[in-house]
């Protein structure tokens, strides 16, 4: 029998759990609930940027077992607020031709990678983030609003190109406070209440 | 040696009259700070008598416990120096430990270099030396210390989203952090590159000043003051480096993780 693609075991912290959930290849779980709830925290620990107590495993490998920066890589957490540690945009992305050529797909114009991170919009730099993260096709996204700063056209471009990753076989964990994103995009459905995750 | 001309009680006294003028200011101006200025005054002129009381002992006794004992206790309060400056602590005494650590290994490298390379008192530890030599070193040391930990310990918290969207496409704790350890060492050494600049310009450094003034030969006093600035570079390279490094361990840990956690707000900023 084949592992999970995902297998989240007794997984807690000081603040959020005990979690205990299965992610299947080519499946998106989705997970609403209310500001505060532990829904970040949530993919937080998963891709182990806080300290907790319980494993995870990825196709069977445990999480305590693979270095972490390696594990990120797999299991790819994109935070609701985009970080940037450079001036400029194109610096932040190693294979900018690929990027360009990802960007329109995203409705982002290729002229943005030669500006200024200043000067982007709160949209763009979500899409910018998402797409840095998208283009190494990790077969694990935790995706933390992804849409949340952005209009209904923009949506649609990233909930067409997620669902094309879930049909190519990657998993995605999607928060989101949009319940029709949650039903277009989720074929299964979890509500993040005071730390656990409970049917909706 | 004894000083060309030496100051009296009341040579003193009347520089003295300076502090009540600028108590006047304060009265004038309302700036309100006549009360602090005389204490920082009372303050001062107590420290100093204490210090000169307690060198006059000490070089006297020429004990290396003793020596040893006065510069730990000069370390030890240059350490809290470098903890308490910074409006963010790290937990578990965090600062307090990585400012002693950094202070005394930057002093203790720095001092020892110059008493047994070109100082050579004999002994190498002689008291009269050794102790006035650490002190100035211990300045500028604790000063090189912490502007780099206060500078790095305000950009993690700031950087936080930077430095994790770094974490997340797969990126080492130091890669996150590389560019911030870089400016917080360079926060650290910008004084003293200063100082060696303006050096005899803009200023005449005091410890030259001082042995001018006490009958020095100029050029004397001014290869003493070269000794020294390289001394104090050094010492400040060191120190922004140790307090780094030391500081940056403990905001990640084994996992690449970036440790906000194990950092607390002061919140209030440091008073005088």
């Amino acid at each position: 029998m084949t592992p999970p693609r995902l297998r989240i075991a007794n997984m807690r912290s000081r603040l959020a759990g005990p979690f205990d959930l299965d992610l299947a290849a080519g499946e998106c779980i989705a997970i609403t609930g209310a500001s505060g709830s532990g829904k970040s925290l949530f993919l937080r620990q998963i891709a182990d940027l806080d300290p907790g107590e319980g494993e995870v495993f990825l196709d069977g490998t445990a999480r305590s077992a693979t270095p972490a920066p390696g594990w990120r890589k797999q299991v790819a957490y994109v935070a609701a607020e985009s970080g940037w540690w450079l001036d400029m945009v194109a610096p932040h992305f190693p294979d900018l031709p690929a990027a360009r050529a990802m960007a329109p797909a995203l409705g982002l114009k290729p002229e943005l990678f030669g500006g200024h991170v200043l000067r982007l919009s709160t949209g763009e730099k979500q899409r910018l983030a998402l797409l840095r993260t998208l283009l190494p096709n990790p077969p694990v996204l935790l995706l933390d609003e992804p849409t949340g700063a952005l209009d209904e056209a923009s949506q649609a471009m990233v909930e067409t190109i997620l669902a094309a990753r879930l049909a190519a076989g990657r998993s995605i964990l999607l928060v989101t406070h949009d319940p029709g994103q949650a039903l277009r995009l989720g074929q299964r459905h979890f509500a993040m209440v005071a730390g656990r995750l409970v049917a909706p | 040696m004894k000083p060309t001309i030496v100051l009296e009680a009341h040579d003193l006294a009347i520089a003295a009259a300076l502090i009540g003028l600028d108590g006047l200011i304060s009265l004038v101006f309302g700036l309100g700070l006549h009360r602090q200025l005389a204490v920082a005054a009372i303050r001062m002129v107590l420290q100093l008598l204490l210090i000169g009381v307690i060198l006059t002992r000490v070089f006297a006794l020429a004990s290396p416990p003793v020596t040893l004992l006065v510069v730990l206790v000069m370390v030890a309060i240059g350490g809290r120096e470098v903890a308490v400056r910074p409006e963010q602590r790290l937990v578990n005494w965090g600062n307090y430990q990585v400012g002693l650590a950094s202070v005394a290994f930057a002093t203790g490298i720095t001092s020892i270099l110059a008493l047994t390379t070109a100082l050579r008192p004999d002994p190498w530890y002689e008291a009269r030396y050794a102790i006035p030599l650490a002190g100035i070193v211990l300045g500028n040391v604790l000063n090189a210390a912490s502007l780099a930990l206060d500078a790095l310990l305000a950009s993690v918290v700031r950087e936080k989203a930077a430095i994790e969207a770094q974490l997340c496409l797969g990126a080492t704790a130091r890669q996150a952090m590389g560019g911030l350890l870089r400016a917080a060492m360079r926060r650290g050494l910008l004084p003293v590159i200063n100082s060696m600049s303006a050096s005899g310009i803009v200023t005449l450094p005091g410890i030259m000043t001082g042995q001018i003034l006490a009958g020095i030969d100029p050029m004397e006093a001014v290869k003493y003051q070269i000794l020294l600035m390289f001394l104090l570079s050094g010492g400040a390279g060191l120190s922004a480096v140790a307090v780094v490094f030391l500081a940056a361990r403990r905001l990640t840990d084994a996992r690449h993780r970036l440790r906000l956690d194990r950092l607390t707000e002061t919140g209030s900023a440091r008073g005088a």
